[in-house]
């Protein structure tokens, strides 16, 4: 990939902050920097699309530490989550032999599997060494009647977010477009109810979490032509042109996707999030605003009322239990404001949060739910989020899989928020488990027992030092 | 305080329960050189023999008085006297146990007169101590029997005469039934660690261990507790006492010995594990080795770890009183709900179950508590295995008996390396079933019905994938207890 094509992709008009500098996302630091790398993100961003075959270009550890450590759930094809990789010897790269490679891993993949499509993700080696991952894709795509997608996407390009562009500038480059969708079927089509197809972009079904919520679009007459990536087919890529709105779920990451399909075909887009029953609600009224159909305001607003009614007599008891308790919610950035508002239905204080990946934007909206008082960490660090959890009593951290550990080494409550987890918490359902998820762990006797000092040695205080 | 539910019903379907006679088997094929008679009919002791056979996958010394049409009817006093006889004649073993059974209790058997009269008609006999025991099947379970053996075998061979603290670093352990060989042998491992020398009775580990020896065969136990150290038990430091079940038999011991005694209800979880560890450091005087320290801190750990999975876990149990009391308070140590709780027979310690309520019954019963509660997980013996199928939850073996897993007889479950084992185990169990999984759901408007899918690495069966019912209800969870999608 060119320099001046990371910078375009770095200059994304639709954030808010862009004016700032061009920089886009932070620059990773030397010996400061946690966090995945472009490859990650583009990975992250595609691998949930079921039915495609995603090869990753390059030597085995790229492919060899990640794959199969997704949470995302898929109805029906499962071949996402077979592991591909060229997985390239020294001989390949000293001899160059790696586009040769390639090109028979790709048709061994198409002939093993027969995927609707596959991707070829870019590493760090062969972007090195050279490889024209996008001459072989064609040639590929010529011989094996399939279309191959380059995902050009090594990992010293930048950071995961990076990555997560990279990711939906491919699929608007290559696949965005290239088929229309089918017909609704007659025997789904209701009386009175005009279908209007729609996208959600970012949107990547965790633990099946959007099951939670798929239910009601079709209670509402929302056919979702593709959630980007969430559970969707290579066909659904091919036909987001002709939604009559998009939904970017969350992540801001796959922005481009949504503000060059408003662009190039005029579809509105609105920013919202599942999680919590304020944003789940307020997800569907945006939907009913940018379609503006009398009809399904009307349904929009009904369903709400009885979706609302409903999960707040079945929260009371849970909200009994986790009322008061203080929250340090440390999550990748771009998830933090939808979090808060989760928690804050659930009657819990959100003292601290991450920030660090925040966008100026993502900061902002904190500010406007939580606050001015809340303390913003940008040091991300072990020993740094223990020191807030203990000068601001939180009870639990809330971060993803990796922080875990911090919490657990130092025997205080987690919660884990990232895509690697095993709960779905979407959708005004979710707010149960995410509930029960709290109350589990924050009222585990467990805590206790590993704070107590041995019987043996009365006087060594457990749990007190907080090492990094 | 758990609410105890009598039996209520006439059949007992898919029993629990193992008798009387077996448990008090158990104790005697913990002593070295030894042979236990059930005095009933030949079966009795046939069933007895494959029961442990394929339990412990060992040869099981077992003998019987093998009561007859004629002897059942009239008299088997005599039965007793030839069985004694013949026994000691051809097999000199270093103690005899003698048990009732069923028929010979419905009978009228008056076992301890019995013994009186062999020995007067067969004073050559009299350095083998016989130890008998009541123990009918009609009433109790395996770990009451049990513990009656241990009670025998404590009044037979403990003299009146004792020196308490005599032998400074001999600690004498009253191992219960819920222990298995492997427990045993960690029990032995931590009180040596104090410097101490343990003194089992019975000591199951040292004979039902499953070893080879030089030995190709014997009439007698391979191992165990050697009958002239269970006379020395009366000079030891302390007494270690573990199972609820055996502080009967510890009271004796006590009366009889005045060695002070330690009781443990548990060996399983953290605080029980404390509570041992402590009382061992406060017999040798000596401070708790740096690698037992090691063991806690890892069992903390893995308390940590574990906790997400375990967490609200709804658990069904079935088993004698002493291990389901065990397995009910390392659960609950782990913030799961015992929601079934099934003993085959009362006990002592039921009423501190941490359960609601405990259930004297079979697995029907624990079946249908399991189902209607809603359990995600069953913990009890290989009978067991059709139970859970039928409800397709995990289970977890152990206890008596367990026919179809290798090395289940041997297993390690106490102390803190046990326990880290079975968190292991039971948070594994319930990732496996992927017990919180969305059922996947597929829009009315999509065009992907009949797609096929490869097939799934995940568990996902039955939960409708594909079904093409339009706006299947969104399923919430019913109440706050925890109860599951």
């Amino acid at each position: 990939m060119k320099a001046n094509d990371i910078a375009e992709l770095l200059n994304e008009p639709a954030c808010s902050h862009n004016t700032k500098s061009k920089s886009g996302c932070a620059r990773p630091k030397p010996g400061e920097t946690a966090g995945g790398c472009s490859f990650d993100g583009a990975q992250i961003a595609l691998l949930p699309i079921a039915d495609v075959a995603h090869i990753v270009h390059g030597p085995i550890a790229c492919s060899g530490s990640s794959w199969d450590n997704r949470g995302t759930r898929s109805s029906g094809p499962t071949l996402y989550r077979i592991g591909m990789t060229t997985d390239l010897t020294e001989q390949d790269v000293i001899m160059g032999r790696g586009e040769k490679r390639l090109f028979h891993a790709i048709k061994q993949a198409v002939d093993s599997y027969s995927p609707k499509a596959v991707f070829v993700y870019n590493t760090c080696v062969p972007a090195l060494t050279g490889d024209d991952i996008g001459a072989v894709c064609k040639a590929a795509a010529e011989k094996c009647g399939v279309p191959v997608v380059p995902v050009d996407c090594a990992g010293f390009y930048g950071t995961k977010n990076l990555g997560n562009r990279i990711a939906g500038e491919a699929m608007f480059k290559y696949v965005v477009g290239t088929a229309e969708p089918l017909p609704v079927p007659p025997e789904a089509q209701r009386p009175g109810i005009t279908v209007h197809d729609v996208n959600l972009i970012g949107e990547y079904n965790i633990a099946g979490e959007f099951w939670n919520v798929l239910p009601l679009f079709d209670e509402l007459g929302l056919r979702i032509l593709c959630t980007l990536s969430g559970d969707a087919r290579f066909h659904d890529v091919q036909t987001m042109h002709r939604a009559e709105a998009n939904m970017v779920v969350c992540a801001k990451a796959l922005l481009n996707v949504a503000r060059k399909l408003q662009t190039d075909y005029a579809i509105p887009f609105f920013e919202g999030s599942f999680y919590g029953v304020t944003d789940t609600s307020m997800a569907f009224r945006d939907f009913a605003r940018l379609l503006n159909d009398a009809s399904l305001t009307e349904r929009v607003e009904a369903l709400i009322a009885r979706e609302e009614a409903k999960i707040n007599l079945e929260l009371d008891p849970w909200r009994d239990k986790l009322r008061g308790k203080r929250v340090l919610l440390y999550t990748g950035g771009v998830k933090s404001w939808s979090i808060v508002s989760a928690l804050q239905d659930l009657g819990l204080e959100v003292v601290a949060t991450g920030t660090n990946k925040s966008t100026e934007e993502d900061k902002e909206r904190i500010r406007e739910i939580m606050g001015e008082k809340t303390k913003m960490i940008t040091d991300g660090s072990p020993k740094a989020l223990l020191g807030v959890i203990k000068e601001y009593q939180a009870d639990i951290l809330i971060a993803g899989g990796r922080n875990m550990y911090t919490a657990l080494k130092a025997r205080i409550p987690f919660l884990d928020i990232n895509q690697e987890r095993e709960f779905g918490y979407e959708g005004y359902s979710g707010m149960i488990e995410l509930a029960r998820q709290l109350a589990l762990t924050l009222q585990s006797p467990v805590w206790q027992a590993v704070r107590k000092p041995t019987p043996w040695a009365k006087s060594s205080g457990l749990g007190v030092e907080l090492g990094a | 305080m758990a609410e105890i539910l009598k039996r209520n019903k006439a059949l007992a379907v898919n029993p629990l329960k193992a008798s009387q006679p077996i448990g008090a088997s158990l104790a005697f094929l913990g002593i070295n050189r030894a042979i236990p008679m059930m005095h009933g009919s030949q079966g009795c002791t046939a069933f007895g023999k494959v029961y442990f056979v394929r339990h412990f996958r060992e040869p099981i010394p077992l003998q019987t008085t093998a009561m007859d049409q004629v002897s059942t009817v009239m008299n088997a006093d005599e039965n007793v006297i030839e069985g004694l006889k013949a026994v000691a004649d051809k097999s000199k073993p270093a103690l005899i146990g003698l048990m009732t059974t069923g028929l010979s209790e419905t009978q009228g058997t008056d076992i301890k007169r019995l013994v009186k009269q062999f020995y007067a008609e067969n004073p050559d006999f009299a350095h083998i101590p016989v130890v008998p025991v009541n123990t009918p099947d009609f009433t109790g379970c395996l770990e009451s029997g049990y513990a009656l053996a241990v009670k025998a075998m404590l009044e037979v061979l403990i003299p009146a005469s004792s020196q308490p603290g005599k032998r400074k670093k001999q600690v004498n352990v009253l191992a219960g039934s819920f222990l298995t060989p492997g427990d045993i042998e960690h029990i032995k491992e931590l009180v040596e660690a104090f410097g101490l020398r343990p003194l089992v009775l019975p000591d199951i580990a040292d004979s039902l261990d499953g070893h080879l020896s030089e030995t190709e065969s014997s009439p007698l136990t391979l191992g165990g507790t050697p009958v002239s150290e269970i006379y020395s038990m009366g000079d030891s430091v302390a007494t270690l006492v573990l199972g609820n079940s055996l502080f009967d038999a510890a009271d004796l011991l006590k009366e009889r010995t005045g060695v002070p005694d330690y009781r443990f209800d548990s060996l399983m979880g953290l605080e029980p594990a404390d509570s041992f560890i402590s009382a061992l450091a406060k017999i040798s005087g000596k401070p708790v080795p740096e690698k037992i320290e090691r063991q806690r801190a890892q069992l903390q750990d893995a308390m940590v770890d574990c906790h997400f999975m375990l967490g609200f876990a709804r658990v069904a149990i079935a088993a004698d009183p002493d291990l389901l009391f065990g397995f009910a308070q390392l659960v609950a140590e782990m913030g799961c709900e015992v929601v079934a709780a099934v003993v085959p027979a009362r006990a002592n310690i039921l009423q501190s179950v941490c359960a609601a309520q405990v259930a004297i019954g079979d697995l029907e019963d624990l079946e249908i508590t399991a189902k209607n509660n809603g359990a995600q997980l069953i913990i009890s013996n290989s009978h067991a295995v059709e139970t859970a199928r039928r409800l397709q939850l995990p289970l977890l073996r152990a206890g008596f008996p367990q026919y179809d897993l290798i090395g289940g007889y041997q297993r390690m479950w106490i102390g803190y390396r046990g326990t880290r084992q079975t968190l292991f185990d039971l948070a594994n169990m319930l990732v496996e079933h992927g017990h919180h999984e969305v059922a996947p759901y597929v829009s009315v408007y999509s065009n992907r019905f009949g797609e096929v899918p490869l097939p799934n690495p995940l568990p996902q069966a039955g939960e409708g994938a594909n079904e093409k019912g339009i706006f299947r209800k969104v399923n919430y969870a019913t109440s706050a207890s925890g109860s599951r999608h």
